[in-house]
């Protein structure tokens, strides 16, 4: 019923594509942390009429799914006169998507630094930027790490997606197979494997690095 | 404008198809999410391993892939789903796993003096588990449910990609046909969000008529 011989010829494929997944995957969560970081000032600006806007944007981005957005982005672009790859679509649409979730993760890392921290600093008169990059930052690492693990395993699992604006990674190529040799048993089980064995393998390196950040921060908790 | 009210009856269908899946997956899910998640707390370490591999598995493969398999690799063993059929199954596969780990963390939430309680009292482990714990733990899973049902609103845009004619498929077939790209989309999107705003705003109700029965110990962390 599976045939082994068939799913060994096919492999070659679909790890050169993995690595668009990779790349995509590595590449989106990068942008994302850049990305949650000016959302994150914007929602905790002074004037109250941007830090509500920047929620409801962030609140409608988050809840709606991404393969919309993919689809409206790719599409309506060119009407704008933008014209943009199918990779870049997704990349953009991707860190856009997963920089509010980090936003939201940052604010969680924010608020998790104890106020006396804050009081601490005040007292000692440093400068507000002193403050931030090496009292708050630092801290607010630890903490996030298991959220923001979380969301780069979701958005990897996400990345299949991008087949419907056809960028050639895993999940396009897996189907192409099937089309092409009316076998989708192999490929399919095949990148099904290949995802569970990454997403599994990424989850222990998180937890790798919150081992080693934990060993020199977790006495501050 | 005129484009919206032209594919007026695709929309509202495909908004049908959308909450019929979301209805009938969440279903799925939460009768799956708690039966692993009591498994995961069983007495026997073989079924605890069990269930801890079945979760694993399932929040490992992207569902993406998982929807595809269903419905397109399945048929290979002589099981043909129809395509709404593979995508609530699918959809609650994935999502009773991530569900399983909200179960587990509420039922941990619920503190050791409980079972204390219930033994001193002569309750058998039975009784203490469907009649104290269960109870209190339901309560304790409101707050992370809504953004768990946020979660799952967006998965079911990806059974569009298994052709099931929900908002997502219905859309993109519209935009085909008509090129009207900005409108339709927007009012998709805008779709999903209400969607969403409701699901959060019904479980927000619930938390709040059954707040009162949450016992003191919970609030204090």
């Amino acid at each position: 019923m599976f045939d082994f011989s068939f799913a060994a010829s096919i492999f070659p494929q679909l790890a050169v594509a993995a690595i668009t997944t990779v790349f995509v995957t590595i590449a989106s969560f990068l942008f994302a942390l850049v990305v949650g970081i000016p959302l994150l000032l914007l929602r905790r600006s002074r004037w109250q009429i941007v830090s509500q806007t920047t929620t409801a944007v962030v609140d409608f981005i988050r809840c709606t799914p991404i393969l919309v957005q993919l689809y409206f982005l790719y599409f309506a672009m060119p009407e704008f006169g933008v014209r943009l790859s199918p990779l870049a679509t997704g990349l953009l649409v991707f860190s856009v998507h997963y920089g509010c979730y980090m936003s939201e993760v940052y604010r969680a890392g924010l608020e998790a630094v104890p106020r006396g921290q804050w009081d601490a600093c005040v007292a000692l008169s440093l400068p507000r930027v002193e403050t931030y990059r090496s009292i708050v930052l630092p801290q607010m690492i630890y903490p996030i790490i298991p959220a923001a693990g979380n969301y780069f395993v979701h958005l990897f699992k996400e990345t299949p997606l991008l087949a419907s604006i056809s960028v050639v990674e895993m999940m396009f190529v897996s189907a192409e197979i099937g089309a092409d040799r009316f076998r989708y048993l192999e490929p399919i089980t095949l990148c099904g494997l290949l995802f569970l064995i990454m997403s599994i393998a990424a989850a222990g390196l998180i937890r790798t690095a919150e081992f080693f950040y934990g060993r020199h921060w977790r006495r501050a908790w | 404008m005129d484009v919206l009210i032209e594919a007026r009856w695709l929309v509202l269908s495909g908004t049908i198809v959308t909450l019929r899946v979301f209805v009938l997956s969440f279903l799925f899910a939460a009768i799956l999410a708690l039966l692993l998640g009591l498994l995961r707390q069983s007495k026997h370490a073989l079924v605890r391993g069990a269930a801890t591999c079945w979760v694993e598995f399932f929040r490992g493969v992207s569902t993406v892939v998982q929807l595809f398999w269903l419905y397109f690799a399945l048929p290979f063993f002589g099981i043909s789903l129809s395509a709404e059929t593979a995508a609530i199954i699918g959809l609650g596969l994935v999502h009773g796993a991530y569900g399983s780990e909200v179960v587990r963390g509420a039922m941990q939430s619920i503190g050791r003096d409980q079972w204390e309680a219930a033994t001193a009292l002569g309750y058998s482990r039975r009784q203490t588990l469907f009649g104290i714990i269960m109870p209190q733990a339901l309560i304790a899973m409101l707050p992370p449910l809504g953004n768990s049902l946020v979660l799952l609103l967006k998965g079911t845009s990806i059974a569009s990609i298994i052709t099931v004619p929900e908002l997502t498929f219905q859309s993109a077939l519209v935009v085909n046909r008509t090129l009207a790209v900005v409108p339709i989309f927007i009012c998709v999107l805008l779709i999903y969000y209400s969607i969403a705003i409701a699901a959060t705003w019904i479980v927000r109700l619930l938390e709040r008529k059954l707040g009162r029965w949450r016992p003191q110990t919970l609030n204090i962390r």
